[in-house]
């Protein structure tokens, strides 16, 4: 309706549109504006490949490090369920003791599983692998103890988790020696904390820069059309249907970058995988980089998109308002 | 229809354009506003279109007091008014059609609507057959028809002028007067501000001066005359 003069109608109002056309007309409006501004990029394809470049790159750099760091997570986990504690028994317990023991340890529900080794073959084991032989027939009598090997559940692996039942296992009576070795793995546990933290501050730092190049490549599309919003802005158009075309170009460089990010997203971890694979061969690790699941690469579309609208956003805010015809 | 009530206006430098300005152009009325250069007359229109706000005083479009409206509603108060430029203002990279259209796609027609009423204001204008073209490939009074035809296609209860003869010839501009009489008759206000004062003698129609700012005569003589023609 007009302001100024009753009983004037204004566009779609004078036309008696039912609701449902209205809604329809909406996204077909909508939908010519987000192919022109497609249009517009296409017409200018270097300057804009170079805006959905540093998007793209920007994009790819943190994600790729999360998938990274993701994947060595996942190792450590396969590694931690691999961790035994090993309990040396006391020298004067017998063979009767230790069978005693280990049918009580089975009974904790702490403990997935427990391996005996007794003495001797503790021994034979060692003779076997060190090479002595038969110089250790000389001894006197057998020096080592024997072991129990202790798994525990999946559930009471995590470092602090296996630290508590080591010093459970320790109270027992015919236990002399405990040893869990998971000093290395608490470190390695830290150090992914760590490059967890860099990741994030990397990607937050990367994400600003992307919506300040964003905002100022649209404020030069904003300035090289002053005349054009200067006609609009006459003829009585308000300055959100201005922004409109340059938000959908946003949009359009969110969604490029970000199909652009999985394209080399991929092509690194390849890279990674590959030169990875040579070396975890030799530890017999299995080193499969999950690439990226459908819901990661959806969210890294949403964040591209966002980060596209956001820096559009900005531009347009200030300087579609600032452009009046004088 | 547009009322102006001890209008001043004072631009940021210092210079004063407007001094104290009264005068009312009722409903459905053509008149003209004349002065030397730098007399005042864009801004007097500017003040309309909202383009500047007034110092001191008010101004009023049928009975609406414009400082009332707010920045966001401008865009509003402007689909009411039919503007005009000595400079044209069509987008040069876009065809006559869609330089036409531009006011109807801003308000949301649907695309029958705007087919037909931008048909239908070229045809008015003369310049059916040139939709296609681009006003680059126009005649300077061409280019003028496209912006008329552009400034009446949502049918706005008034329109107003600046300077729309300034690059033409007696004859085209003649043309173009005529074309705005052809809309007052169907009952458009028509405000013109032009320096042409030939243009103006040669038509009876109420001329207000100004001259430094101030308006010295505001025709209204002259009307009373214009009276017995009409
Ligand atoms: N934006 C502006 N800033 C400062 N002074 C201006 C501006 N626009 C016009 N003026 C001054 O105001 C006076 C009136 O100008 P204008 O309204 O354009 O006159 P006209 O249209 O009658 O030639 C002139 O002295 C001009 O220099
Ligand atoms: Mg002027």
């Amino acid at each position: 309706m007009s302001l100024l003069f009753k009983g004037r109608s204004h566009g779609a109002e004078t036309v008696r549109v039912g609701g449902l056309q209205r809604i329809f007309m909406f996204f077909t409006d909508h939908l010519r504006q987000a192919v022109n501004s497609l249009g517009e990029l296409w017409r200018a394809p270097f300057a804009s490949l170079m805006t959905i470049g540093v998007l793209g790159f920007s994009i790819t750099l943190p994600s790729t490090l999360y998938v990274i760091v993701k994947n060595t997570e996942q190792i450590s986990e396969q590694w931690q369920q691999a961790s035994e504690i090993s309990l040396f028994l006391e020298q004067g317990v017998s063979e009767a003791d230790a069978q005693q023991l280990l049918k009580r340890l089975r009974l904790w529900p702490e403990i997935a599983e427990v391996a005996y080794i007794s003495a001797d073959d503790s021994l034979k084991e060692f003779k076997l692998l060190s090479g002595f032989g038969d110089a250790l027939n000389y001894l006197p009598s057998n020096p080592l103890p024997a072991v129990v090997l202790v798994v525990p559940t999946s559930k009471h692996a995590s470092p602090r988790a296996a630290q508590i039942l080591l010093d459970k296992l320790r109270k027992q009576r015919e236990v002399d020696v405990g040893k869990l070795d998971i000093e290395w793995l608490e470190k390695l546990y830290a150090l992914i904390g760590v490059a967890k933290d860099l990741v994030t501050l990397l990607a937050v730092l990367l994400f600003f820069a992307v919506v300040l190049i964003i905002g100022n490549t649209i404020r030069l599309n904003i300035l090289n059309k002053k005349d054009e919003i200067v006609v609009m802005k006459l003829v009585g158009a308000t300055d959100s249907f201005i922004q409109r075309p340059f938000l959908y170009t946003g949009f359009w460089y969110g969604l490029l970058g970000g199909l652009m990010a999985w394209v080399t997203v991929l092509f690194v971890l390849l890279w990674v995988d590959f030169s990875m694979d040579a070396f975890m061969a030799e530890y017999q690790v299995s080193f499969n980089l999950t690439s990226m699941d459908m819901s990661t690469l959806f969210f890294m579309l949403l964040v591209s998109i966002g980060l596209g609208l956001a820096g559009s956003l900005l531009s347009v805010q200030r300087h579609v308002k600032d452009i009046e015809p004088r | 229809m547009i009322k102006f009530e001890q209008v001043s206006k004072t631009y940021p430098g210092g210079q004063q354009a407007l001094r104290k300005v009264d005068f009312h152009v009722e409903q459905g009325e053509m008149a003209f506003l004349t002065g030397h250069s730098g007399a005042g007359k864009s801004t007097l229109l500017k003040l309309i279109s909202i383009m500047e706000r007034p110092t001191v005083g008010r101004v009023m479009i049928n009975g609406h007091d414009l400082s009332a409206i707010t920045r966001k509603q401008i865009a509003y108060i402007r689909r009411d008014i039919g503007m005009i430029f000595q400079s044209h203002q069509l987008l040069m990279d876009k065809s006559v059609y869609d330089n036409v259209s531009l006011p109807l796609v801003i308000e949301g027609h649907t695309r029958k609507n705007i087919s037909r009423r931008v048909d239908a204001a070229l045809e008015m204008v003369g310049l059916r057959d040139k939709a296609r073209s681009l006003p680059i490939t126009l005649s300077g009074g061409e280019q003028q028809r496209v912006g008329i035809a552009r400034a009446v296609v949502n049918r706005p209860p008034l329109l107003l002028a600046d300077e729309p003869t300034g690059n033409l010839d007696p004859k085209l501009s003649m043309e173009i007067i005529r074309l705005f009489e052809d809309f007052n008759q169907a009952g458009v206000s028509v405000f013109i501000a032009t320096h042409d004062l030939g243009l103006i003698a040669r038509m009876k129609y109420r001329t207000l001066t100004l001259k430094n700012g101030q308006m010295i005569t505001d025709g209204l003589d002259d009307a009373q005359d214009q009276g017995l023609f009409r």
